[in-house]
């Protein structure tokens, strides 16, 4: 403790050296008068402040000896009193002179008074000037907070002595404040006199002596119980204010008690362990919000609700099939998603949702919904057709200007497709995404052909951040939203089927479109449905239709003639025209049975079985994708649906390898300019010149006249 | 997956999407008590299914007391009847690594592969062509051997090994704190280590001889082939009490695979991915040209084993987690 508190008082000293030098010149008025009793002093004192602690330890008997009177012996108010004084005047020269004034008349009383003046006097048993005082005596003090502790430790003392008196401590405060301007004004009579330096700093050394033993023997520790009485002074006095207790003087010992006590409980720690955030309670705070989205809402809105429950599917139901089949979710998990659903459906204008599946990534996983927007609903997208358009437009505009000045490429970038209107063909659903249930759910963008095309030449693993680019070769056009989005246009395409007879073609529209585009792409659901018995669709796959589009190499589900615009913008190259013409690509029409469905390498591209040969009776038809692993289908006659979970990989019996670079293209058109050829041989070069002479030869004899000019060349 | 806790690990696996039929189920729970007791076991775990274009292996394994000896697998069409399996030789796994494709449920089913082969007669040099009979059996053993060198893995501390030599299970262990959880430092090879044995005594030096007696999963290659996943596992892990996520590694085979012996929580992570396409699907970019690298030099040394084995997405199996 004496370690702590030392270099502090180090700092007081060397303040109050530098503070005091002024005050002290006006105090030296009165040295001259006191020289006598002071004078075995100076030497001592100068000692004092400097050497600090090591003066104080040489002599341990004078703290405790002097230091003994203010604590034990009543020491009147009139001692303590000038105390107050010093808080008020920051120069602090007033207090040290009323001790030191006391000094003459009662020398061994001298040191009692100086020790109480700094420290005991600052603080005073007043609380309203408690603020004051602490904004005075921090200067005092390193910190803050050793300084409340210090004022606080010191408090006692003038409580103690001044109990008794307590009331009349101020009254007696103005009269001191009167002497102390009294004697500044006694001070500033005798300014004018030189005083003699070194009795000048006798006095305040001497104070701060004992001050200083004061206080160590206060800090010094008990050898019983480890603490010092200076420390649990200014604790129970920290408590006292801080709790101020009625009659507090009564109670003073069980305080006492109370805060050795206080020592043996647990202290409050600066470095603890800081609690273990897993990202799980994150993740259950989001999706207690879902399980609490029913109550919030009120009764007014079940009319509402019964609109949105509409599309809304039994999650729950199929989940149970799909269980039968050996796949699916945990309950659980297929509880939290049908609410998440629920929370979809009822958020946003959904004329139908689905649950589509769960595509795994490496850092997180998507679980995706099919959803279709009510009918107008779906205007933002026109809006961003039209923002990439137009970024495509300054693209080419950018290229071109570059062409200008630069050899002219052959290549031409073959059109860019465009891409599905929504509601038609790859764009038919929208789909969103999350990665946990509670999640807020992503619209996915709408794909374009180019994604597609790109898609299938390449295969990466989902790493769960739709933001993630996809780096790959050849370059894919966007990040892992468009990627993901393509994915689950090739899955929805190649795998979602239905018995057969369940969808038929709509009977209005269907045969216009059918000549227009080789096939109908409307379906509704055939309302005579009549099921198809279990066994049948086990073991039958012509009993299975695809319901959604085959998408074309081109990246479209119906086709787009790309050249018809070619012939318009570049009527030059017509004749090559009839070479380029590209057959019209037809896929297999829409509710053809999978039985069609090409084979890779010898393996089946569906497995069919029944969920269960122990009782086949109530089993269910299960259909399994061998393209798409993780695709499944269920029926059970009259229902079906299908599901997709796994990486959005198609299966391929080799290793992946990525696409051959293109062969390298022509720069420039090749001719003899360019042609490397050898260098002509002397004779050659003879031969030459020999030739041209004889030709100028002829020239010149033809026409005589222009022979100067042919010498003008020659030079 | 501990056969006797096959229930709460197939639901903490079924985040994967991979799950069993409530009859396939309840006929595991009852053939594998019956398998434990005719084959003495110590312990019986449920290793997973293999999908085949016909029909699907389930795949069990038999442990002894010692947990780190040769395990004893055994397979069945039906749940019910088990049949043990052959251990796996190198000739069986060079001579099954030729055969791609779906496995296809039969295990008496033999593909057909011509090799080319030069015959010396004389001083010509003549190359024949040889068509090589591999039993789909065969097929099965080796490719679980590869699955379990590669991707059966266990937390630090759930396995000790004694002075004496056996491996036993750790009934103190208790799953992984979050942090640790999170590097691949803390999970082991569950297999033999090979390894271990060439780290310098410096790099050893930190080990404790009873815990970290395996490969750890850190100095695979390639890098970031195993992701340590918090998925949905996640939150049935923890209110499980089990402070560690299902992780997998994602390339050589997709799924990992967590073992606790104790068959307190297992589960595993989903499917199998082909083996060399691995680093193309990498979605880091910055070390994929160094993988690309290391790739090649593994096709040269390990070429064979790898290039015919595709842990192909569609035969998944649910090893013990």
């Amino acid at each position: 403790m004496e370690d702590s508190t030392s270099p502090k008082q180090e700092k007081e000293n060397q303040e109050e050296l530098g503070e005091t030098r002024r005050p002290w010149e006006g105090k030296t008025a009165a040295s001259p008068q006191y020289s006598e009793p002071e004078s075995s002093e100076p030497l001592e004192a100068k000692q004092g402040p400097e050497t600090g602690r090591q003066s104080r330890s040489s002599r341990p008997w004078s703290p405790q000896s002097r230091a003994k009177t203010p604590l034990g012996g009543p020491a009147g108010p009139e001692t303590s009193s000038p105390a107050p004084v010093s808080p008020r005047e920051p120069s602090s020269s007033p207090s040290p002179l009323a001790p030191a004034r006391q000094d003459l008349a009662a020398p061994p009383q001298s040191d009692r008074t100086t020790s109480v003046i700094p420290e005991a006097g600052t603080p005073y048993p007043d609380p309203l000037k408690q603020s004051s005082d602490k904004r005075e005596s921090t200067p005092h003090h390193t910190s803050q907070s050793e300084g409340n502790t210090f004022q606080q430790s010191q408090q006692p003392k003038p409580h103690l002595c001044g109990r008794r008196d307590v009331s009349y401590n101020n009254a007696k405060q103005k009269e001191l404040r009167f002497d102390v301007f009294q004697e500044e004004d006694s001070n500033s009579d005798y300014d004018l006199q030189q005083p003699a330096p070194g009795g000048s700093e006798v006095a305040p050394s001497m104070l701060e002596i004992t001050i200083q033993n004061a206080k160590a023997y206060l800090l010094k520790t008990s050898s019983n119980s480890g603490f010092n009485l200076y420390d649990h002074l200014s604790n129970m006095l920290t408590k006292i204010l801080n709790e101020r207790p009625e009659n507090a003087v009564d109670i003073f010992e069980n305080i006492s008690q109370d805060v050795k006590m206080a020592h043996f409980s647990k202290k409050f720690d600066a470095l603890q362990n800081e609690n273990e955030l897993l990202p799980t309670y994150e993740i259950a705070e989001k999706q207690k919000a879902l399980f609490l989205q029913g109550h919030l809402e009120g009764v007014d809105q079940e009319l509402e609700d019964e609109i949105a429950e509409n599309a809304l599917p039994n999650v729950m139901e199929s989940a149970f099939y799909f269980e039968q089949a050996g796949v699916g979710l945990g309950t659980d998990e297929t509880y939290r998603i049908f609410l998440a659903l629920k929370q979809l459906t009822d958020t946003h204008p959904i004329q139908r949702c689905r649950f589509w599946g769960k595509i795994l990534g490496l850092e997180m996983n998507y679980i995706v919904a099919e959803v279709e927007f009510r009918e107008g609903e779906d205007e933002e997208e026109v809006e961003e057709e039209d923002v990439a358009e137009e970024r495509d437009n300054g693209e080419s505009e950018a290229h071109e200007d570059e062409e200008d000045e630069l050899p002219k490429s052959f290549y031409k970038a073959p059109q860019a497709i465009p891409k599905e209107e929504s509601r038609t063909g790859a764009n038919k659903y929208v789909y969103f995404v999350c990665n946990e249930p509670g999640r807020p759910w992503v619209k996915l963008p709408p794909v374009i052909p180019a994604q597609i095309v790109i898609a299938r030449k390449i295969k990466k693993f989902f790493t769960g951040r739709l933001d993630a680019p996809i780096i790959s070769y050849p370059p894919f056009p966007g990040n892992e939203s468009n990627y993901l989005r393509a994915q689950i246009a090739r899955i929805s395409a190649g795998t979602h089927v239905s018995p057969l007879g369940f969808y038929q073609f709509g009977e209005e529209e269907g045969e216009e479109e059918e000549e227009a585009e080789g096939g109908r792409n409307s379906f509704e659901e055939n309302p005579d449905f009549e099921g198809i018995q279990v066994i049948d669709l086990v073991e039958s796959l012509s009993n299975w239709v695809h319901h959604v589009q085959h998408i074309l190499s081109q990246g479209r589900c119906n086709w787009f003639n790309s050249i018809q615009k070619n012939e318009e913008e570049e009527e030059e190259d017509e004749e090559k025209d009839d070479s380029d013409y590209i057959e019209q690509e037809v896929g297999p029409p829409l509710l053809t049975p999978i039985s069609e469905d090409l084979e890779i390498q010898n393996i089946p591209p569906w497995t069919t079985r029944l969920s269960s040969n122990l009782i086949p009776q109530y089993a269910i038809a299960v259909l399994q994708s061998n393209l798409w692993p993780g695709a499944y289908a269920f029926s059970n006659g009259k229902k079906f649906e299908n599901f997709y979970i796994g990486w959005g990989h198609k299966y391929s019996p080799d290793n992946y390898t990525p696409p051959v670079p293109p062969p390298v293209y022509q720069e420039y058109p090749s001719g003899p300019e360019i042609t490397e050829m050898d260098d002509p041989s002397v004779e050659e070069e003879q031969a030459f010149r020999a030739a041209q002479e004889a030709v100028l030869l002829a020239a010149e004899n033809e026409e005589s006249e222009e022979d100067e000019d042919e010498e003008d060349d020659y030079d | 997956m501990d056969a006797d806790s096959l229930l709460l690990s197939l639901e903490l696996a079924s985040g994967s999407g991979q799950g069993l039929s409530p009859d396939r189920r309840a006929s595991l729970l009852t053939s594998l008590m019956l398998v434990k007791r005719d084959y003495r076991y110590d312990r019986v775990l449920f290793w997973g299914r293999i999908l085949g274009l016909v029909a699907d292996y389930y795949i069990a394994q038999g442990l002894s007391e010692d947990q780190l000896a040769p395990r004893k697998t055994l397979y069945s069409l039906n749940c019910t009847e088990w049949s043990l399996l052959p251990p796996a030789t190198e000739e069986m796994v060079a001579q099954s690594s030729v055969v791609k494709g779906r496995f296809m449920g039969d295990p008496s089913y033999e593909y057909e592969h011509t090799e080319l082969q030069k015959v010396n007669e004389g001083e010509k040099v003549f190359e024949e062509e040889i068509v090589v009979q591999i039993k789909e059996e065969t097929r099965l053993v080796s490719v679980i051997d590869q699955i379990d060198k590669a991707v059966a893995i266990i937390p630090r501390g759930a396995l000790f090994k004694t002075p004496f030599g056996p491996t036993h299970v750790n009934r103190t262990f208790e799953g992984l704190s979050l942090s640790e959880a999170k590097k691949l430092s803390s999970y082991f090879h569950f297999r033999e280590p090979v390894e271990l044995k060439n780290k310098t005594l410096l790099e050893k030096a930190d080990l404790d001889p009873s815990l970290d007696f395996m490969d750890s999963l850190e100095h695979d290659i390639p890098k970031g082939s195993e992701a340590v996943v918090q998925g949905d596992f996640m939150w049935l892990l923890s209110r499980c009490g089990f402070g560690w996520p299902c992780s997998w590694d994602s390339c050589s085979v997709s799924m990992r695979v967590l073992e606790h012996p104790d068959g307190e929580g297992q589960c595993p992570g989903g499917a199998a991915q082909p083996a060399l396409a691995g680093p193309h699907l990498l979605p880091c970019s910055p070390h994929q040209e160094l993988w690309l690298h290391l790739r090649g030099h593994w096709r040269e040394e390990h070429g064979l084993a790898l290039h015919a084995i595709e842990w192909e997405p569609a035969w998944m199996f649910l090893n013990r987690v």
